[in-house]
């Protein structure tokens, strides 16, 4: 339901705005420029997405994946506990992470929704873990930020790379409040 | 150091094939068999996307985040956040491609090197466009009571940008 009160409500605020701020007409292009951005968003990333569930699977098949999860079980055992013991998750779940990690963030998408799908196991309510997998996800845990570099350095930046450092402060303390946000909603959330 | 963040994706992709093939995996016949998966990924995740998308650019076009960011200018004065990049934190949670816009506007007017145009940096390295992941993640797997992931998410992107701002201010 959450979905539809978000997207019902930026529905509605863009018309009653943009009728009241004079912007009606573009509003209503946008409204019918939205869905083929979409298409062609999901088309230019459908490429990347079959050749990372496609190294995924070589990963899997010659158990790397499975390396990987043990490598990251410790952290990744504790966040989500519910799942240690589906270990075609914690494959999926682990490749997530370690993609994230490398700002590959187009590879951590399919990796993590193949995680979420394991999850998932057919309910059409978020499990715990699966709120966990995404505020994770939404908090981005990035060690290599390749984007803004690039953008910083066409800018003309001396050293693009020089904000690492606050990069990794701020975007591990904002994974740290997201897991802690999960924490204490699971226990206060009433549906 | 630039030129192996360059190789990051093609030295995955060597080295995963180099050690299937070493442990003797059919590694293009699963390559393959995985790819068809990523095509039922793309079908799943194209619904909802639609149904954002069109929202967000609507949502862009009335000047609604303009409006709001106007509104909340002066409760993130307080909090640090300088109110030249409330645009740029409003358009985040929604719009990937339209808060890379924004911010490297702002990095170009500003300077790359600048307190606000590090600051914006910083802001769009540490945080994703959470509506996205939440709408993609959720649709591919057909859940449709999200419970308490919106909220939280949310309360982690405003620490990212609070902890973006106070990261650059303490490092530079």
């Amino acid at each position: 339901m959450t979905m539809t009160w978000i997207w019902s409500g930026m529905v509605l605020v863009s018309v009653v705005c943009g009728l009241a701020l004079g912007r009606g007409p573009e509003v209503a292009e946008a409204a019918m420029e939205g869905a083929g951005a979409a298409v062609q968003l999901a088309i230019s990333l459908a490429g990347m997405t079959c050749l990372w569930t496609g190294v995924m699977e070589v990963m899997k098949r010659a158990g790397l994946a499975e390396k990987l999860a043990r490598l990251l079980a410790p952290i990744l055992g504790r966040l989500f506990p519910t799942e240690v013991r589906d270990q075609a998750v914690m494959d999926s779940l682990s490749a997530n992470v370690s993609a994230n990690l490398l700002g590959l963030g187009n590879a951590a998408t399919p990796l993590g929704i193949q995680a979420a799908r394991g999850m998932a196991r057919g309910s059409r309510t978020a499990s715990d873990a699966m709120c966990m997998l995404v505020v994770c996800n939404t908090a981005s845990i990035q060690l290599i930020p390749t984007t803004v570099a690039t953008v910083r350095a066409s800018a003309g930046a001396a050293t693009p790379f020089d904000i690492l450092p606050a990069v990794w402060l701020a975007s591990g303390l904002s994974v740290l409040a997201g897991i802690g946000a999960c924490l204490l909603l699971r226990r206060v959330w009433r549906d | 150091m630039e030129l192996l963040f360059v190789m990051v994706i093609p030295l995955i992709i060597a080295g995963v094939a180099l050690y299937g093939t070493v442990k003797g995996v059919d590694v293009y016949a699963a390559l393959v068999h995985g790819a068809g998966e990523g095509l039922t990924t793309t079908m799943r995740i194209l619904p909802p996307l639609v149904g954002l998308m069109t929202a967000v650019y609507m949502l862009r076009a009335s000047g609604a985040l303009e409006l709001l960011s106007r509104v909340l200018a002066p409760l993130t004065g307080k909090l640090g956040l300088p109110s030249e990049l409330l645009p740029l934190m409003m358009l985040r949670p929604v719009s990937g491609s339209a808060a890379l816009g924004v911010g490297a506007e702002l990095i170009g007017r500003y300077g790359p090197d600048s307190t606000l145009g590090r600051m914006a940096s910083v802001m769009l390295g540490s945080t994703e466009t959470t509506f996205y992941t939440v709408a993609v993640y959720f649709g591919a797997v057909g859940v449709d009571r999200t419970r308490y992931a919106v909220p939280a998410a949310l309360c982690a992107d405003l620490v990212g940008f609070l902890a973006a701002a106070w990261a650059v201010r303490l490092l530079f």
